[in-house]
């Protein structure tokens, strides 16, 4: 799966894309695919506060937890509903459909520091010749 | 996201089939120093492979697991050795019959289960857990000292596949000249299979379903052609190769234990819930009179199935707490279960919270969530009707 060139991407694996202000963040394919089969997703409510480099949720699959860090600061305005009773969307649309929260960022200069899509995949590439060899 | 598989850091032991599920694309992970397939997203992934199980096949490759020889040409030392090291009572099984059973310390807690095959009037092989084979092999011999019989590790001499599931009949039958119907579970006979003359099939597995477990040699050309058989001849039959991923969960929705987990060197046999695989008026065994005290003296905790009533799922290690909010156990293992659509554990509670529909609360993240104690298994497979 291509990974956006607009997103930007952290090393523990979840994405982040601005649009009108408003950031979007989610998981990215490469951690689905470790994940397997995604039962649960537990994400805080509308007005809580993300701190970049902080848990704020966890993604669980049948045999392990994952806790969600926050790329970036902000305020949650948003958590995506649909994942309650369809948490497999995570599985089948990580960059799309299966998006996590969508945050006020405190502080949008944080992105910088982030990943770009290039450098993302140059990093899993990595992590996949690790497991392999 | 974190993962919560950390790269291997040692060199990992490896079985015959490694390539093999290499090649299949499967995610690996270091279970008890073995480099072991998780799960394979070609066949589907792990509730695939789960369901493939309980509604037609699975292969798994348990080659791991170690074996023990126990045997004397002339004596019964060999008897004499099993019914020491081990809870159940081996002299009565039949040659061609298997039990599950368990070897105890002198405390009654565990040294490992295993389950004991009876191949000849004085010869016995026993099959024992991955994580524990250096510290079995080294408690066998230690224990059967006194004994005349030969103590002979042939771990690394099998390959064992798994074959799994109300199909895995079916399957094996396409490979093999045994007559497979006249094997009764936790019976075994020798046959060929895949052309393998005197392989041993046994009716015994690890997921509350059917099926059977084969021992062929242990050489990779050998051992991948017969797993590629087994593949083959179950395509009919939808069989996928499966990981351990679905191992757990099968085996926790018909609630047998793992090692490490249920049962340990602090757990003892009345905790565990399994007296029914220990025979004290057999005669002394190591663990007996530990055991006979402990009874005497009554249950401090024991095994229950929760059955998630929040939404939550509890995981191994995490504490159960009673209304009140103290800490009154620990959960074992604990997971989604694929085959019931709930989240459901096994837990180590007091006996006064034992009964069934009592509530107890999981600290999930340090948030509470309900939970039920819960009638086990969570699942049994349906008998097969008798024809009248």
């Amino acid at each position: 799966m291509a990974y956006p060139t607009e997103y930007r991407y952290t090393k523990e694996h979840e994405w982040i894309v601005v649009k009108d202000g408003i950031a979007t963040i989610g998981i990215t394919d490469y951690a689905q695919h470790e994940l397997g089969d995604v039962v649960f997703v537990e994400l805080p409510k509308p007005g809580a506060k993300l701190e970049a480099g902080k848990i704020f949720g966890s993604v669980e699959s049948v045999k392990a937890v994952s806790e969600i860090y926050a790329p970036a600061s902000g305020d949650l305005v948003e958590a995506n509903a649909a994942l309650q009773d369809k948490p497999e969307i995570l599985n089948s649309d990580p960059h799309g459909a299966g998006w996590l929260v969508k945050v006020k960022l405190a502080n949008p200069a944080e992105l910088s520091s982030l990943l770009d899509a290039a450098a993302y995949e140059a990093f899993i590439a990595e992590k996949q010749k690790e497991a392999s060899s | 996201m974190e993962s919560a598989t950390s790269p291997p850091n040692t060199v990992l032991r490896k079985t015959p089939l490694n390539a093999v599920h290499r090649r299949l694309g499967a995610k690996m992970v270091n279970f008890g120093g073995w480099d072991m397939p998780v799960e394979y997203p070609s066949s589907g992934g792990l509730m695939a492979e789960h369901r493939a199980v309980r509604s037609g096949c699975g292969v798994f490759d348990v080659s791991h697991m170690g074996d023990i020889r126990v045997q004397t040409g002339k004596s019964a030392g060999a008897l004499a050795a099993v019914q020491h090291i081990t809870m159940n009572d081996a002299s009565r099984l039949a040659i061609g019959q298997a039990q599950y059973s368990a070897m105890l310390y002198p405390e009654g807690t565990f040294v490992d289960d295993v389950i004991v095959h009876r191949l000849g009037e004085d010869d016995f092989l026993l099959v024992i857990n991955a994580g524990t084979r250096e510290k079995d092999i080294a408690w066998v011999r230690e224990n059967t000292r006194g004994f005349d019989c030969q103590v002979q590790e042939l771990s690394d001499a099998y390959t064992q596949l798994a074959i799994q599931g109300p199909r895995a009949v079916d399957v094996l039958r396409k490979l093999t000249n045994a007559n497979l119907d006249g094997i009764k579970n936790y019976w075994f006979t020798h046959g060929t299979v895949c052309g393998l003359k005197n392989t041993l099939i046994a009716r015994t597995g690890y997921t509350g379903e059917d099926g059977f477990e084969i021992y062929v040699p242990s050489d990779v050309a050998t051992s991948e052609r017969v797993w590629n058989e087994m593949l083959e001849a179950g395509k009919e039959f939808g069989i996928v190769p499966c990981g351990l991923g679905a191992r757990n969960t099968l085996r926790l929705e018909a609630k047998m234990a793992l090692y490490g987990h249920e049962i340990s060197e602090k757990i003892n046999v009345w905790e565990a819930g399994l007296e029914r695989y220990c025979r004290m008026e057999k005669g002394e065994f190591i663990g007996l009179a530990a055991l006979q005290k402990a009874r005497a003296a009554g249950l401090r905790r024991t095994l229950v199935g929760l059955e998630m009533v929040e939404r939550g799922i509890a995981r191994d290690e995490y504490r159960c707490l009673n209304e009140a909010g103290d800490v009154v156990g620990l959960v074992t293992s604990g997971s989604p279960s694929p085959t019931l659509g709930k989240n459901i554990a096994l837990a180590y509670v007091p006996p006064a919270m034992a009964g069934i529909g009592t509530p107890i609360w999981v600290e999930i993240r340090s948030q509470r969530c309900r939970a039920q104690v819960v009638a086990t298994p969570f699942y049994k497979r349906p008998r097969k009707t008798q024809a009248v």
